[in-house]
């Protein structure tokens, strides 16, 4: 690949005004459908079962609904062979038991019995634990980054990487919440994953901008980040190549259980690489980043020093 | 000299690369379903009840794959799964309450491997089937006891030191002691400080009260010796349920997490983890009328109770003996083949079944059953914890003779329940009844599809990753492929020297691993074909691409390393696999794609004139 010079940061409004679209429409999405939480996070009963023919949801349905589970949801999974059978915290019922009255319940009115193939039953307490340690995971991670991006380069850049990644958070929960696909636990590990590596990205082109600033002195702020964006763009896009390459074989054989992860995953990589072009040095940009806030502060007479 | 690594760092790298692949090599040897039998007393098995138990495998028919004695410990291997689960029904109808008989996946790693610390790595719970329980300790009634048992306390010792009281009453949290006259007031608090220093006193403007309460140190004890007597309890309960390799592990201040793998039949594991089931022996009050206690009259000195067929009986409110004065326990049959449930005392509880069997020939004694549960329930929209203390009388007999150290009880429904509670007495009582707050089951089809899918989809991502490499880095992509492989044998080798738990989405981080590991090499030759493009000589152009790619590789690693770390620590179960493999992964990567990319680069290219690079 040649390089190329391609004026990102001049056309930086057409970007970031398809940022802004997307992620009014993100969190609207997310305000008024919000996300289809997990059993992780709200409690609540899971049972997977399997069969060796094609299984009737319809019958399944109705032998749960006259056996008094009527809010529980019944799908295929994965398989037309595999059902997965979803129940609220029940009202009443003790929910260490509820899994086998349902399996006794589906059993009464099928030819052949189902195999059990995963139980899950979350309580009500651990529920919010999980969803409160989630969320607390999602903030230090967050001020984690911000102290060491402050740290190594500036505060500047260290704003700039961390609102390039709420986009990203943003935009892929917000694809999340419109698609109405279930957020769990492994999820949010996902999107914790989909954080570094969307960083990752964002850092490498700083990087790349924060030696440009010391090299190239007669270029303006806006010319040294459009050459650093565009002599990194190859590898920004060989890197998320290789990664996507990686999630689209989970995708198609990772089977069910690790499905929504390598959707985030594929998003977020999507997104991540988007924002680490269009979006971060922008941000930083617009925060008033200048060479001179990443200048080796010269010492008076360091020249001197150099001398035998 | 330019690209030319020292003999040592040639050395440091096909070290660890040897290293490596000798750890991660137990791994490709598969596993042999088998039986482990052992003792369930203290006393190790002995060779003959050794081949006791291979002749009654061999004899019934099953094909054992290899026998193995050692350490007192029983292991038959076998052939198949169906092999293993008859040999395991077979053992524990034969072999009754002294054996402990499990199920266990026995590695094949070989002896010169094993010899040298290699295991394979440990496979969470989604991959290899099994329960996950979380259990909650209701620390508020471990309290509530102890009040309770310092109210009698309290009682007792005014009885002992003749202070005359009106009243000892619990109330909200406090101990009130009601004092005949204040003039005893003194001797009342000496006694306090004497026998009763963990209570904090109050004194109220009452002359004749005191007040007494828990002390924060002690309410801090309670809590944590609840939460450690749970543990050794319920881990000489999950022994006694058989199974090999189960995790028993604190969590936060009043959780325990409890790991079967193997187990399948979650209702029993739950019944005996969870139950707070004791026995307790009272004389039966032949005096008063039971109708009349019906009616709502109950005498003073007794208690009503329900028996099994629903007939009330009137019990003494006096306890005989308590389950914890119970040491030992089986179960077993009666004459008329009845179950039954054998028990042992402790010498205090049989001198005094003793001395009372002696003054009491010919009375009715009553065994009471009881049962604590514990559940949070929703109720309109609430979490209310419910709590149900379920009392029966299992059995009334006459007291033919006196007995004391050890006796049999019938009345039991089926040699199922005698075998429960005999486990039960034996593993001995929870300190504070327990809650399952969390369960998740995979049954073991679905762990081995775990297994099976994770890896066609690593190996698919893998190959594809390595032609997309080798089509555009070429040479330069070849040698970040054997990086990339070296990448993932460490990441293996490591994951099974620390035995940490490898989960579906453990694999799937070793995955993302293999996509972003590359990264370093694609940042460093990246960078070597800018500076061919400058017009930088081949050799100074690996050396500056290496050179300067490191501190942004540095950089880019370290902020997602922070993410993988916090992951880590706020993780739980399958989500901490994704993040050792993430973090484990990342660190190994850039070992592997710099310094072992580099000493490979430098051989090819170090060293002589080079006048383009197959890059």
């Amino acid at each position: 690949m040649k390089t190329t010079n391609i004026n990102f940061i001049g056309n930086r409004n057409i970007a970031l005004i398809f940022s802004g679209v997307l992620m009014i429409i993100a969190m609207g999405s997310l305000a008024v459908r919000g996300l289809q939480m997990g059993i992780d996070f709200t409690g609540g009963t899971l049972i997977e079962v399997g069969y060796q023919k094609a299984a009737d949801l319809t019958v399944l349905r109705n032998t749960l609904d006259t056996q008094g589970f009527n809010d529980a949801t019944v799908q295929n999974f994965g398989t037309t062979k595999d059902v997965l059978i979803r129940l609220k915290p029940q009202e009443g019922i003790s929910n260490v038991e509820l899994s086998s009255k349902v399996l006794e319940a589906i059993n009464k009115n099928t030819a052949e019995p189902a195999s059990v193939r995963r139980v899950e039953y979350v309580g009500p307490q651990v529920g919010d634990d999980l969803a409160e340690d989630g969320f607390l995971a999602l903030l230090y991670s967050t001020i984690g980054i911000l102290i060491y991006i402050a740290w190594r380069f500036e505060w500047k850049f260290s704003a700039g990487a961390v609102l390039a990644t709420v986009h990203d958070v943003v935009v892929t929960l917000g694809l999340f919440s419109v698609l109405g696909l279930e957020f769990d636990l492994t999820v949010l590990a996902a999107v914790l994953a989909l954080i570094g590596y969307s960083l990752n990205d964002t850092i490498v082109v700083y990087d790349r901008i924060r030696e440009n600033f010391r090299e190239l002195r007669n270029k303006s702020t806006e010319e040294i980040m459009n050459i650093s964006v565009n002599v990194t763009l190859s590898r920004t896009i060989m890197t998320s190549l290789t990664v996507i390459l990686v999630l689209v074989s989970l995708f198609f054989l990772g089977g069910e259980v690790i499905h929504n992860f390598s959707i985030v995953l594929l998003f977020g990589v999507f997104f991540g690489t988007y924002s680490s072009i269009f979006i971060a040095s922008p941000m930083a940009l617009m925060l008033g980043i200048s060479p001179e806030d990443l200048m080796i502060p010269v010492k008076e007479g360091a020249e001197l020093d150099g001398r035998p | 000299m330019q690209n030319h690594f020292p003999l040592w760092k040639n050395l440091l790298v096909l070290i660890v690369f040897a290293v490596g692949i000798i750890y991660a090599l137990p791994n490709l040897y598969g596993d042999d379903p088998s039986v482990q039998v052992s003792s369930t007393h203290p006393a190790k098995l002995a060779q003959e009840q050794a081949n006791k138990i291979e002749s009654e495998i061999t004899s019934a028919g099953f094909k054992v794959k290899t026998f193995e004695f050692k350490d007192g410990l029983v292991l038959a291997r076998f052939n198949s799964a169906d092999d293993q689960l008859k040999a395991a029904d077979l053992l524990r109808d034969k072999m009754g309450d002294d054996y402990n008989v499990a199920l266990n996946l026995a590695p094949t790693t070989p002896t010169w491997l094993r010899s040298l610390g290699a295991e394979a790595m440990y496979l969470g719970l989604d991959l290899r089937g099994g329960v996950h329980f979380l259990l909650e300790v209701d620390m508020d009634a471990a309290v509530k006891q102890a009040e309770e048992r310092y109210n009698d306390d309290v009682r007792l010792a005014l009885r002992g030191e003749k202070i005359r009281y009106q009243s000892v009453s619990k109330d909200n949290g406090y101990i009130k002691i009601k004092l005949n006259s204040a003039d005893d007031k003194p001797a009342l608090m000496t006694l306090l400080g004497k026998d009763f220093r963990v209570l904090d006193v109050t004194e109220p403007a009452e002359q004749d009260q005191v007040w007494l309460k828990l002390s924060e140190k002690e309410e801090r004890e309670i809590r944590k010796f609840a939460v450690a007597q749970n543990m050794t309890t319920l881990r000489n309960r999950v022994n006694e349920l058989g199974v090999a390799e189960p995790v028993i592990q604190q969590q936060g201040e009043n959780r325990i997490v409890i790991q079967l793998p193997g187990v399948q039949d979650t209702t029993r594991a739950k019944e005996i983890l969870g139950t707070t089931a004791t026995l307790e022996y009272r004389l039966v009050d032949v005096e008063h009328d039971v109708q009349q206690a019906v009616a709502g009259h109950v005498p003073v000195g007794s208690r009503l109770y329900t028996e099994r067929n629903g007939n009330p009986i009137l019990l003494d409110r006096r306890i005989i003996v308590t389950g914890d004065q119970i040491v030992d326990s089986s179960s077993g049959q009666d004459q008329d083949g009845r179950p039954s449930v054998n028990i042992s005392l402790n010498g205090v509880g049989a001198t005094k079944m003793g001395k009372l069997t002696q003054a009491n020939i010919g009375k009715p004694m009553a065994v009471v059953f009881i049962e604590y549960k514990t559940e949070t329930k929703l109720v309109n929209g609430q979490k209310v914890r419910h709590k149900e203390k379920v009392e029966k009388v299992i059995n009334v007999a006459t007291i033919q003779g006196v007995f004391s150290h050890r006796f049999q009880t019938t009345g039991l429904d089926s040699p199922q329940e005698a075998r429960t509670l005999s486990l039960l007495l034996r593993a001995g009582a929870l300190a504070a009844p327990v809650e399952i707050v969390e369960e998740r089951t995979v049954g073991p089809s679905l762990g081995q599809d775990n297994i099976d899918k994770g890896i066609l989809s690593f190996v698919v991502g893998f190959a594809l990753v390595v032609l997309f490499m080798a089509v555009y880095y070429k040479l330069f992509g070849m040698i970040a492929n054997f990086a990339l492989a070296f990448n993932v044998v460490i990441v293996v080798a490591i994951l099974s020297m620390l035995q940490a738990t490898l989960t579906l989405p453990g694999i799937a981080g070793i995955i993302l691993t293999v996509g972003m590991s590359v990264d370093a090499n694609v940042l460093i030759f990246e960078r070597i074909k800018e500076e061919l493009r400058n017009g930088v000589t081949p050799q100074s152009a690996i050396f500056a691409g290496y050179d300067k790619a490191f501190g942004t590789i540095l950089d880019s690693h370290f902020t997602n390393l922070v993410v993988a770390v916090v992951l880590f620590a706020y993780g739980t179960g399958s989500v901490k696999g994704f993040a050792v493999t993430l973090i484990i992964g990342i660190l190994s990567s850039m070992f592997t794609a710099i310094t072992g990319t580099r000493m490979v680069i430098n051989w090819v290219y170090g060293n002589r004139r080079v006048e383009k690079l197959s890059i």
